[in-house]
């Protein structure tokens, strides 16, 4: 646990304008256990994320990646071992959950937008009725950041009349309207054409470099090339691997790493 | 050396019209009724029933129908059609019941005020959706209940003995109408709740009522409660079939609701719930509207089988549209030959009106609700 947690330091600063603060933890998962019935999906999870970190989490298809961020907003619940998120420790308390939910965005791999909302009252839904923001204020909150992830003009559309591309960036902007302190991306490009994949990309970039922070769960390594400060590889419901992008890519260490790594990079 | 794989597209083609419909109206009959020698046999059949079919209908509703104004003994003719002067001479008692004749405003004052309250209402660009929901739902009971029982500002009092024909079997069906669908809604959720205890009162609610055939539902209200409670006590018949009617509906409304509930992606709960909206916050905004949506043929379904089974209260006794009919059907003044059917055809008519209207008002409904994401 002790060499995850020293990992944390080593992030590289090689984007100096994204600052990662060293005494403000935003995520602390300490010891977690998760079990689907019978099946140990998660295994001894520990893992501190700091303000500002980036985090990219690899590995195979049911390594537990999107059910590990999915306990970060408990989506999931996990039954061993303790999340911190913001300091607020997630329990069965709705309360705390609804807390906690407030100020961590979620990104999904089908968008999940609300099908039958405008995109405009899909961004306003959660500020207006959470945080008791007047509609007026929150159209304005919602329009800057449309223009943001650059589709001001689909405002009055219906989800379904949008690209995929489109929706996810929809998607986005409905969650940084409610001003998450923590966003987290599960699998956002893999559902996309091809040719969409560059502008979910690019929006998800401009959020790291404004010093967002943010866990992806993504197959996109030049992404985590680019944006992440630690990438963390995942196999059979355990952190296998973690380390700064340059070395996690050039000198990876463990033989599940390399073996994947050999797989995905042709 | 010449190759065929290579090829590079100089100019894009641009979209042009598709190809009209060709072909005059032999063509259309060539293609629709006589395609196969199947098809050909089966026009022909299809026109041989209609003549058949067709003039003795005809006949009997218009031709040889006596109309207002002709006289029983016109009816009472040999080969004489549909009575429709009986249904006229007696069409307030299929209106109004027992109702007493000189009070007959009252019940005229409730239609037209439920009409002027509820068109607004389905009517989505009509204004003040607000103050007109709460007139029609809240105040609209309300001031029919005073005004048709009386009793209150000088008005004789009225018993719901009284009452009958159309005016009953349209309380009964728009009260177990309006009143099923929280009561279902509610059930529905109740039914897929985390919390053991309220899970399992719903699903025994749903299929105790579920199992039961109406009409016992409506013997037992009218028969064997009055039994069970302190002699002194004294519920109204009308009241009690209304609460069975409810009961009944809401049961049958909440498995087409919970379908609905079933048919939405986990995905939308998630995306609702990592927003920070509470459970009801995000049922009311994200599930229900789209669930409800899905399952509106169910719903619409549900309730013009609620709205021709009110017709079951003639069993405890209640004179609703078809008790009125099969009442006026022995009347001696109107004895003929045709006097029954025509009064049956008479009914079925008024209950067709009404079960379209809604039919038609569903379908539109749903097509205006479609925001094209079933692609």
């Amino acid at each position: 646990m002790s060499q995850m947690t020293e990992a944390v330091a080593t992030g590289t600063a090689r984007h100096s304008p994204m600052q990662i603060s060293q005494t403000d933890v935003a995520i602390d998962v300490i010891g977690m256990h998760k079990w689907y019935g019978d099946f140990h999906v998660l295994r001894d999870i520990n893992l501190k994320v700091m303000r500002g970190e980036r985090i990219v989490i690899a590995g195979p298809s049911g390594s537990g990646k999107s059910t590990l961020i999915r306990c970060v907003n408990r989506l999931e619940e996990h039954q061993e071992g303790q999340i911190f998120v913001n300091g607020t420790e997630l329990t069965a308390d709705l309360k705390r959950i609804d807390e906690v939910r407030r100020e961590v965005g979620m990104v999904f791999q089908h968008f999940n937008l609300f099908p039958h909302l405008t995109i405009l009252q899909n961004l306003t839904l959660a500020p207006i009725w959470v945080r008791g923001i007047p509609k007026a204020e929150a159209e304005a909150t919602a329009m800057h950041y449309l223009e943001r992830v650059k589709i001001p003009e689909q405002a009055n559309k219906f989800p379904g009349q949008l690209s995929g591309g489109q929706q996810q960036r929809v998607a986005i902007a409905r969650s940084l309207c409610m001003q998450p302190r923590i966003m987290l991306f599960d699998e956002p490009t893999s559902a996309l054409d091809p040719e969409m994949v560059k502008e979910v990309l690019e929006v998800m970039i401009s959020l790291a470099e404004d010093g967002m922070t943010m866990i992806c769960v993504t197959h996109e390594m030049g992404f985590a090339r680019q944006v992440a400060n630690r990438v963390i590889f995942m196999d059979q419901g355990q952190i296998v691997e973690q380390n700064d992008p340059e070395n996690f890519f050039g000198n990876p260490q463990h033989e599940r790493t390399k073996l994947f790594l050999s797989q995905i990079l042709h | 050396m010449t190759t065929d794989t290579a090829y590079i597209r100089d100019t894009f083609v641009p979209a042009k019209p598709a190809p009209g419909r060709t072909g005059g109206p032999i063509l259309w009959l060539r293609t629709n009724l006589f395609a196969t020698p199947t098809d050909s046999i089966l026009t022909v059949l299809g026109v041989v029933f209609l003549l058949w079919a067709v003039p003795p209908i005809y006949n009997f509703i218009i031709g040889q129908a006596v109309f207002p104004g002709g006289t029983v003994e016109d009816c009472r003719v040999e080969g004489a059609g549909a009575c429709w002067a009986y249904i006229h001479a007696r069409f307030n008692f299929f209106i109004y019941g027992f109702y007493p004749i000189d009070q007959y405003w009252r019940p005229n004052t409730v239609f037209v005020l439920g009409a002027a309250l509820i068109l607004p209402l389905l009517i989505p660009s009509a204004p003040f959706k607000r103050i007109n929901a709460v007139l029609f739902f809240l105040v609209f009971p309300v001031i029919s209940f005073y005004l048709l029982s009386g009793g209150v500002f000088g008005l004789p009092y009225v018993p719901t003995e009284q009452w009958g024909g159309l005016l009953v079997t349209l309380i009964i069906s728009l009260v177990g109408i309006i009143c099923s669908i929280p009561l279902g809604i509610l059930l529905a959720l109740g039914r897929q709740s985390d919390l053991p205890i309220i899970k399992t009162l719903c699903v025994m609610f749903i299929e105790l009522w579920r199992a039961v055939p109406l009409i016992t539902v409506l013997f037992m209200a009218s028969i064997m409660l009055p039994l069970f409670m302190p002699t002194g006590t004294n519920v109204d018949k009308l009241l009690r079939a209304l609460v069975g009617v409810t009961l009944f509906a809401s049961a049958y409304l909440a498995e087409v609701v919970r379908g609905g509930l079933q048919a939405l992606p986990r995905g939308q709960y998630e995306a609702g719930a990592s927003l920070g909206l509470s459970y009801w916050k995000r049922t009311s905004f994200i599930i229900l509207p789209q669930a409800i949506k899905h399952v509106i043929p169910g719903i619409v379904n549900n309730f013009i089988a609620l709205f021709k089974d009110t017709s079951l209260v003639s069993i405890v006794g209640i004179f609703d549209l078809l008790n009125t009919v099969q009442a006026a059907s022995s009347d001696i003044d109107w004895a003929s030959p045709t006097q029954a059917v025509t009064g049956y055809v008479f009914a079925a008519f008024m209950f067709w009106i009404f079960c379209f209207a809604m039919s038609r008002y569903s379908l539109w409904m749903e097509h205006r609700l479609d925001t094209g994401h079933k692609r």
